[in-house]
């Protein structure tokens, strides 16, 4: 079982991912929690909604959470694939699963997941990394995550840009 | 200038580290070349021909006395004591190390400077008139609105990972494109509505590069308020939708055109809906406070201007260089000067760190301790009150600055080109130093009046070449250098993408096909009529036909 970075911390990795070329091979196991493609989730939507064990969707860029707007409430994890670490669309989706569809279950960045785009990953509302398993899990964890103290824009952790809470940054700065 | 607090401090130094921290990891082989490319491109770092190449970032061109006397320093400490000027008003350092990029960013930290998304693909510096604050035609200052967009752009979360750089440009100037908003991924224009209440037309998808194009108006009249909501809707329609599969059909041009604007609006409209009011809308507060710091220096009143009149009719060199270099100002009794660094066989906007500290101690004596730097590869001194003109045309002239020949066919922009640049087809710099030989009599050179000449390596056209009334571009046929020239486009007014002559040539050609194409002019022009008028009467034709014929 792997591992990856769930809400600050270093966890088991508690879900199975199958893509589609997995799952035109096998079919998916009777338990444990799986996360599935966009395309097969709508396939099979009525029998994964019968599973006991939970279900997650993976977007693929491309895929929009506008596609998966009236399933959310029913998912407790959406993915979101990042083939390559430089195709940035997936920042855009996890915002609007955020702000737009006040998606309040686990975000979670899987692919090409390192150290030096979780601090941009992370304001944008992901809140679950599988960093790349050949990296190192804890350095991306413990430097990764938040280098750096002072933001200028609003994000999904706090919806005020600098201008509307200068003051905090100000008295952070005295002490 | 934008005076940073303290947390725009911390930021810096905290940048500072993750970069410290990020090199080191590449040099441990911790990160892949491929990963770390993304990251030292979004910090200005390229591997170029021989060396790397640090662009380092300046709003809006603006430089403090100090800031150009750190520059100094970094540029004897870690370079070959010299720095280049490039098109978008930054400052490129040509042989730095790698290994000492961290130590660089440490020593202009510590006077508020950076490489910050200098390069790569994400929001790149913003950038505007450079005679911003002081220009007469201007309608208000632009440089406010600049800072609030450059502040929301740095280390934008959503947007650090577009599908190609993106570029914005402010102009306040009603019908003139200082800022060449025309051809930026998004452009804004300064308006003020009937009631005097400022907003902006936000153009989108202009661009040069291989395929130029000017943009599209998206928003008409966009609300102060509202300027950061809206250009984030842009910006997340390009994210979402912009071509990632060829780098060629990346920029926002190619999404605009290939939706069309009207749709690309609608697109931009929806997101808006949902950001207009929100927690991202101006305040007051905030656009005053910016505002603040661009405050107009305390101008002497009442200039004595009864000496400076008799240096213009008494001294024929100095009049001239008057008329040529210095531009109006806001402030009666000042002037905006500008230092052309374009002395033949000098390089095309290079600048030495002896030099660098010379500007410094001009712009403390007499234009309150700012110089700025322009798109066209030359330095300004924005505010020189007229009896300290002559003054300051001695000590110009004396470090060779006062060639006075801005604006004139031998104020050639051009590229790094292929001495330098790794992703050049054929040179620039020696076709410059060609045009400016053969054009050497200056009394010729002013009687041509105003000509814009400019040179690219290759189609990224950092040399800016699409909008040169004369525009030469290198490409590569067979392994061979040639040049490619294009007439006709401007971007003084609305900003105008030139045409082809046709086959393109060697480069011993160039200069006499200049000629030709200057000696045709020549011919054919009507009292006082400048070349670009000339030709827009004219035609390509007469031209071609001087040229092929
Ligand atoms: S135009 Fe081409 S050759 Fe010139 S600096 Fe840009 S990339 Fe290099």
């Amino acid at each position: 079982m792997g591992k990856l970075i769930l809400d600050g911390e270093i966890v088991d990795n508690q879900w199975q991912r199958f893509d589609a070329g997995q799952l035109e091979q096998e079919s998916l196991p009777d338990s444990g929690a799986v996360i599935v493609p966009l395309a097969y989730w709508k396939e099979h939507k009525a029998a994964l909604l019968e599973r006991s064990d939970p279900v997650g969707v993976c977007l693929e860029p491309g895929e929009e959470p506008v596609d998966l707007a009236e399933d959310l409430a029913a998912l407790p994890l959406v993915a979101i694939h990042f083939p390559a670490f430089k195709d940035g669309r997936g920042y855009s989706y996890a915002r609007e699963l955020r702000t737009r569809y006040g998606f309040t279950g686990e975000v979670r960045a899987v692919g090409d997941v390192l150290q030096d785009q979780l601090f941009y990953m992370h304001r944008v509302g992901f809140n679950a990394f599988e960093v790349r398993a050949d990296r190192d899990i804890e350095q991306a964890l413990n430097n990764g995550l938040r280098p750096f103290t002072v933001t200028y824009q609003a994000d999904v952790h706090d919806n005020r840009p600098i201008y509307r809470r200068r003051h905090e940054l100000e008295e952070v700065s005295d002490v | 200038m934008y005076v940073y607090q303290d947390y725009d401090q911390r930021l810096l130094q905290e940048r500072v580290a993750q970069y410290r921290d990020q090199t080191r990891r590449y040099l441990a082989g911790e990160l892949s070349e491929d990963e770390f490319l993304a990251l030292r491109l979004q910090n200005g770092l390229y591997i170029q021909r021989y060396a790397p190449m640090l662009r380092i970032s300046v709003p809006y061109g603006m430089l403090a006395s100090q800031q150009l006397r750190t520059l100094a320093n970094v540029v004897r400490e870690y370079d070959k004591g010299f720095c280049h000027v490039s098109t978008r008003q930054n400052i490129q350092l040509n042989w730095p190390e790698l290994e000492d990029v961290p130590d660089i960013l440490e020593q202009l930290a510590g006077v508020q400077m950076h490489a910050i998304q200098t390069s790569g693909n994400c929001i790149r510096n913003i950038t505007t008139d450079e005679l911003a604050g002081v220009n007469p035609k201007e309608i208000e200052d632009p440089r406010p609105w600049c800072e609030i967009i450059r502040q929301w752009a740095t280390f934008n979360p959503e947007f650090a990972y577009l599908p190609r750089k993106f570029k914005i440009a402010v102009n306040s100037v009603p019908d003139a494109d200082p800022a060449l908003i025309g051809v930026h991924d998004i452009g804004v224009q300064v308006l003020h509505d009937s009631n005097g209440e400022t907003g902006f037309q936000v153009w989108a998808g202009g661009g040069l590069g291989r395929t130029p194009m000017t943009g599209a108006v998206i928003g008409e009249f966009v609300p102060w308020q509202d300027l950061l909501p809206y250009l984030e809707s842009i910006l997340r329609v390009y994210n979402k939708y912009g071509n990632r599969d060829n780098k060629f059909k990346a920029r926002i041009k190619i999404l605009v055109k290939a939706l069309g604007p009207e749709k690309y609006r609608e697109l931009v409209e929806a997101e808006f809906a949902e950001l207009k009011g929100g927690a991202m809308t101006l305040t007051e507060e905030e656009v005053a406070r910016i505002k603040n710091c661009f405050q107009t220096p305390e101008y002497r009143s009442g200039v004595d201007s009864t000496a400076l009149q008799s240096a213009l009719d008494e001294n024929r060199a100095f009049n001239r260089w008057f008329h040529t270099n210095t531009r109006a100002h806001k402030q009666a009794g000042y002037r905006a000067v500008v230092l052309t660094l374009k002395k033949t066989g000098r390089v095309p906007g290079d600048v030495s760190d002896e030099q660098l500290d010379a500007i410094a101690d001009l712009a403390d004596r007499y234009s309150f301790g700012e110089a700025r730097n322009t798109h066209q590869q030359n330095m300004v001194l924005a505010d020189v009150a007229a009896d300290q003109l002559f003054e300051v045309w001695q000590q110009l002239d004396a470090l060779g600055f006062a060639t006075p020949n801005l604006g004139l066919i031998t104020d050639i922009v051009a590229c790094p080109g292929g001495d330098l640049c790794s992703l050049a087809n054929a040179k620039s710099i020696p076709i410059a130093e060609g045009i400016q030989r053969r054009f050497d009599d200056m009394d010729f050179v002013h009687d041509l009046g105003p000509l814009d000449v400019n040179i690219s390596g290759c189609m990224n056209a950092c040399g800016h070449h699409h909008i040169g009334h004369i525009g030469i571009l290198g490409v590569d046929k067979k392994g061979k250098e040639f040049y490619q020239i294009t007439l006709g486009g401007r971007g003084d007014k609305l900003s105008h993408i030139g045409e082809k002559m046709g086959p393109s040539f060697e480069a011993d050609e160039v200069t006499g096909v200049i000629d030709k194409i200057i000696r045709l002019y020549v011919d054919n022009r009507l009292e006082n009529e400048p070349f670009i008028d000339t030709y827009e009467r004219i035609g390509m034709d007469p031209f071609k036909e001087a040229v092929y014929g």
